[in-house]
């Protein structure tokens, strides 16, 4: 299996007026054709670590690492014209709240077009023609009329949605989904991330899978990686996460209230200082 | 006996659109009761109407035995306290943790304030180190059981919750619904709690009523529904989808 991405030793820092604040420290993994779970809690570091690879840090930030390369592409020497030739085209980024992440003023239609013929030849008509097409490909009943329409106008399952026809279609050979169902009700979660996942087995894109929830990514991805305090603390295949072995990854499965066990008090984390050495 | 908190045959309707279709539940004193749906299921309406934030079109409310009016009294808001989904919403940013204890104290003319806010800090587990803090300094979680200790410093009967642990992180959650339980305990309050989530409703819960579209799809018992006996198929849908992803179940839509 050859490697899609290679990350090592990856930090991402921030000065600030405090003294530098280190939110990833030295996060080494390599992906395939696979789909991989980041799964932490806020401040783990896990969106910073897809926004690294994306190209996305923010201005202050400072990124370093031994090795950052995507198909080969050195991304830490890449200039930013070649990021941004990469990024929507080659590597893409799905995000929490699709009330946020499309432009409110455009229609969802102009905006996979806009995508698409930044990064391809293509004439209106057939670009209009590929955006319909992927529309439909995820799974949204009449394309035509939602093509036409604005964000505000759409439902939460059905702007994600939207957000992901925007994503793939320029066939994206690497996916980067930050929360990409924690804003949705848990019936439309389920629907998104059949199609998610659908649309990643056929066309055999790499999938990393940002999440807080530990028992979805582990239902959903082939291997997990349990972020905390800016490093990885365990990583081992989905199926075997009860057999996690840290005690932080266990007592994050623990302390979720299971229906039909009677739990009370819920055992609570207990953090300890070392586990953020 | 009286119930704590009974509705009969509610409605809350804004301008046309009915959030709210003849809702009836009642709740026993020193239960706890769960609302579980999904976005504009009407849960929250629900509970809002009870608190006076939502019109009430149509229907009766009354709490231990009492109907209330349109305008609430003091007396019920002493006796009926809320907490709210967004801890970084509910706190006002520019007062300390002791300036927001010490407003319903004022409202509602109590004495002995200064006992009071920091034996409410203490309850939530806090301590008096919190006490000149402002919002913007505390976490979530800690932002959140501040919200608690204003709700329990009236010391109430009944206390509203609207999805009070879903913008914090599982760890802090577990450590939320466990102070949540030991007040309960301690002061043998009534709880509604609202919730998208399953699993922490039958946590928390005795009973429950599952919504749907403004509307009662069932009423059932926690027990009940942890050994999966449900009489209706958006319930059985609910319960299926709060087991997680499941790729030959997706594939088959």
């Amino acid at each position: 299996m050859s490697a899609l991405l290679e990350v090592e030793g990856l930090s991402v820092s921030f000065p600030t007026r405090t003294g530098l604040v280190e939110a990833v420290r030295g996060v080494s993994f390599t992906l395939g054709r696979e789909r991989l779970g980041i799964v932490g809690e806020s401040g783990s570091g896990k969106s910073q670590t897809g926004r690294a690879i994306m190209g996305l840090t923010p201005e202050h930030g400072r990124v370093d690492a031994r090795k950052l390369a995507f198909n080969g592409i050195d991304l830490l020497k890449a200039s930013k014209t070649e990021r941004r030739r990469l990024r929507g085209k080659r590597i893409a980024m799905i995000l929490q709240d699709p009330k946020y992440s499309l432009n409110p003023v455009m229609t969802i239609g102009r905006q996979i077009v806009e995508t698409l013929r930044t990064h391809e030849p293509l004439g209106r008509a057939q670009a209009r023609r590929r955006a319909l097409d992927m529309l439909a490909a995820v799974q949204i009943r009449d394309p035509e009329r939602v093509f036409d329409l604005y964000p505000h106008e759409v439902s939460g399952g059905m702007g994600q949605r939207a957000m992901i026809a925007m994503m793939l279609v320029a066939g994206p050979e690497l996916l980067i989904a930050d929360e990409p169902t924690s804003a949705l009700d848990v019936t439309v979660q389920l629907d998104v991330l059949g199609i998610l996942d659908r649309l990643v087995a056929e066309r055999g894109m790499g999938l990393i899978f940002i999440s807080h929830d530990l028992r979805l990514v582990s239902s959903f991805c082939d291997r997990v990686i349990v972020m905390y305090a800016g490093r990885i603390v365990e990583e081992l295949p989905a199926a075997q996460l009860t057999q996690a072995k840290h005690p932080y990854t266990q007592g994050l499965l623990d302390c979720m209230p299971k229906i039909g066990a009677d739990r009370h008090p819920l055992p609570v984390l207990d953090r300890k200082p070392e586990w953020a050495l | 006996m009286i119930p704590a908190l009974a509705i009969d045959g509610l409605r809350v309707t804004f301008d046309d659109y009915d959030a709210l279709k003849d809702v009836s539940l009642a709740v026993a004193s020193g239960e706890s009761f769960g609302l579980v749906g999904e976005s504009g299921s009407g849960k929250s309406t629900l509970l809002r109407a009870v608190a006076g934030l939502a019109p009430v079109s149509g229907g009766t409310i009354s709490v231990n035995g009492k109907a209330l009016s349109e305008k609430r009294d003091k007396a019920f808001y002493r006796q009926v306290q809320m907490v709210f989904q967004d801890p970084y919403g509910s706190l006002h940013p520019r007062q300390t943790v002791d300036r927001l204890l010490l407003e319903p104290l004022a409202i509602h003319g109590f004495d002995d304030t200064e006992a009071r806010i920091v034996r409410a800090l203490d309850e939530v587990g806090l301590g008096a180190g919190f006490r000149f803090r402002y919002s913007h300094q505390l976490s979530g979680g800690q932002r959140q059981r501040v919200a608690i200790a204003r709700a329990l410093i009236l010391e109430p009967s009944i206390l509203l919750l609207d999805e009070p642990t879903s913008a914090l992180d599982a760890s802090v959650q577990a450590e939320v619904l466990n102070l949540l339980e030991q007040v309960r305990a301690a002061r043998d309050l009534t709880f509604v709690m609202v919730s998208h989530d399953l699993a922490v409703v039958t946590h928390m819960c005795d009973r429950l009523m599952i919504m749907q579209h403004g509307q009662e799809v069932e009423q059932l018992t926690a027990a009940d529904l942890a050994a999966r006996k449900v009489a209706k198929d958006y319930t059985r849908g609910l319960l299926a989808a709060s087991e997680g992803f499941k790729p030959a179940a997706a594939n088959s839509r």
